[in-house]
């Protein structure tokens, strides 16, 4: 590790891509790295999505300003696992194995259950049904559109899941979807921190951690998780194969997964994030406890999409969304 | 004397007399370096990789794909967006510019219409978007607008914004080149307004209405941003469905299938070039 440490300062430098600061708490995970090892980060494109993220490491293959390491969602991961260096960090253990590549190409790091924020001016939702109602003209959005963004289509998922679909079926999220449309219920502008600060996206379908009233910094924010639609989803780091700093990548890594008050895995949490090592750090007391009180309350067995099956969900979007919804 | 001396024959510049004799062409080097650079060539690209999959093989799937009911909806969509909102921009950007043409060439008044054309015609993306969504969207400081969402006409409404103060700026020359002596040479023959309009006036300024026109169609065709910061969730049209193609990070993301709907697209602006050049054809028979 010291040796590890001592190889990364000397290169001074770690290129990161797309880690918007208000996400998962990457502003503080960011300053806090840079305090504790004295390394500047660079981050690209904060707002990128997981494509942009590797089609980056492929413009940028050589460059001194080529991506170091990669946050991408999973199935991104999955098909790109050739621009990536197998790496092991030193608590890979308490990583569940289904959340990791064997050969440590790619690792699961934080994530979330789908969950629907809305305004408190709405009372209490506790079914999605409830949505159809008059009262939410325009009300309805989600994260992007879902053939092109993860959080999208895992928003449709929950819905289906929640209208008696299953993780190999999302057609009732569609259906739903078209009901909402076609009572004037759902809003197709882009839902995002700014959009629910100023009211535009007043139900929000996103991941748990965006949507937390601490998070979106509306203070009668609610936010919960339907009934038998606990979707969980999380993203993955990887390094590239060809990191300009390659030992300040790994060292990135090692901060990430540290089980420390300060490490990684605390300051996901803080942000609202489930970090992947919860369960470990909770049973061996290392978890922020009462960062993890926090998040909302989960009842029924959460679903994690298989790449069969997400890759199922994004085909039958492709060919059926628009239709759905215009 | 300097002047004298260069006009004498004998005192001419050494070099003058053995000027290389450049072809004419030369001198349309740079634009035409300047059209293969940006044009043509980033044209062949997207015309050879739309004919390829992911892989780098030949196929014909990105293509067959452009023939499915959903693409062929993003298309419609894409031209009724653009026809309803250049037809939209170019009358009444048309008649506003009459309007600025027919006061006082030297006023305060013309002055402010450009200027503010001039800007306007260039607001557009997301700021453009965000204006009408915090004015008339769903929760509008001024009023919820319920058709805001709708498609195409919300979004035609927020296209005429700047369609309008282009279509002042393009056709302003043209009708500042309608002679007022040929108004008057009219009405002495006893023309009434309708008869001006019809027979002198209109043929007149067809040709430079319809130019005018096709390039407003070009302009809604392309735009992308604004479009996508309008809304996001449901593509209406070809550029927000390329996007999707190019960032999709849902396992979609198909550079080829992109690059077979600007191939689409592509076709799409020469049908409606060839329309306009026959149309002007046409239009413009009074000139040969």
């Amino acid at each position: 590790m010291s040796a590890l440490i001592a190889a990364a300062k000397k290169e001074g430098t770690l290129n990161v891509i797309a880690l918007p600061p208000t996400w998962a708490n990457y502003g503080t995970i960011i300053s806090t790295f840079e305090k504790k090892y004295g390394i500047t980060i660079n981050s690209a494109l904060p707002d990128g999505s997981s494509q942009q993220e590797v089609d980056a490491i492929k413009a940028e293959n050589g460059s001194p300003k080529a991506p170091d390491v990669v946050d991408v969602g999973l199935a991104v991961a999955l098909a790109n696992t050739s621009l990536f260096a197998p790496y092991e960090v030193s608590t890979w253990s308490d990583i569940p194995a289904a959340q990791k590549d064997p050969s440590g190409l790619w690792y699961e790091d934080y994530g979330g259950y789908m969950a629907v924020g809305y305004s408190s001016k709405f009372g209490t939702i506790t079914s999605l049904s409830q949505l159809l109602g008059p009262q939410f003209k325009n009300a309805v959005a989600l994260n992007g559109n879902p053939t092109s963004a993860n959080a999208a289509l895992n928003g449709v998922m929950m819905a289906s899941l929640a209208e008696g679909g299953s993780a190999g079926n999302i057609a009732p999220g569609v259906n739903f979807f078209a009901k909402l449309k076609a009572a004037g219920n759902f809003s197709p502008v882009e839902a995002t921190g700014a959009s629910i600060k100023a009211g535009t996206t007043p139900v929000v379908f996103d991941w748990d951690y965006l949507n937390l009233p601490t998070y979106v910094g509306v203070s009668d924010w609610k936010v919960f998780i339907p009934q038998n639609a606990v979707l969980g989803g999380f993203y993955a780091q990887a390094i590239n194969k060809n990191a300009p700093h390659p030992a300040a990548a790994r060292l990135w890594e090692e901060f990430l997964y540290s089980q420390a008050a300060d490490g990684g895995q605390n300051l996901w949490l803080e942000g609202g994030a489930r970090p992947v090592e919860q369960a470990a750090m909770t049973s061996d007391g290392t978890i922020n406890t009462s960062a993890a009180a926090e998040l909302p309350t989960v009842t029924g067995t959460p679903v994690f999409l298989t790449e069969a099956q997400s890759t199922a969900a994004a085909q039958y979007l492709a060919a059926n969304w628009a239709k759905a919804v215009s | 004397m300097a002047v004298a001396a260069t006009t004498r024959t004998g005192a001419r510049p050494s070099w003058a007399g053995r000027r290389p004799s450049v072809p004419p062409w030369v001198g349309t080097v740079p634009f035409f370096g300047y059209v293969a650079v940006f044009l043509l060539w980033p044209t062949g690209i997207v015309v050879y990789e739309a004919f390829k999959n992911p892989a780098g093989r030949f196929t014909l799937s990105g293509i067959t794909a452009l023939g499915n009911s959903q693409v062929r909806g993003f298309f419609i969509g894409s031209f009724k967006l653009s026809l309803i909102s250049s037809l939209i921009g170019a009358v009444l950007g048309a008649i506003l510019a009459y309007a600025v043409a027919s006061g006082n060439p030297d006023g305060v008044i013309r002055r402010l219409y450009l200027c503010v054309s001039g800007v306007l015609a260039q607001f557009g993306g997301v700021t453009l978007a965000f204006a009408f969504l915090v004015l008339i969207g769903p929760v509008g400081l001024l009023f919820h607008a319920g058709w805001y969402f709708s498609f195409p006409w919300g979004i035609t409404v927020i296209y005429a914004y700047f369609q309008i103060p282009l279509m002042v700026l393009v056709f302003l020359p043209a009708i500042d080149g309608l002679k007022v002596q040929w108004r008057e040479a009219s009405e002495n023959l006893g023309s009434s307004a309708w008869q001006y309009w019809r027979y002198v006036g209109g043929p007149l300024l067809l040709p430079a209405f319809l130019g005018a026109l096709l390039l407003l169609f070009a302009n809604a065709l392309s735009a992308y941003a604004t479009i996508q910061a309008w809304e996001d969730a449901i593509p209406y049209t070809v550029p927000q469905q390329i996007y999707t193609s190019m960032s999709s990070e849902v396992g979609l993301a198909n550079i080829n299938y992109a690059d077979a709907l600007a191939l689409g697209m592509v076709v799409l602006v020469a049908i409606v070039m060839t329309g306009y050049a026959l149309l002007q054809r046409r239009a413009a028979r009074w000139l040969r």
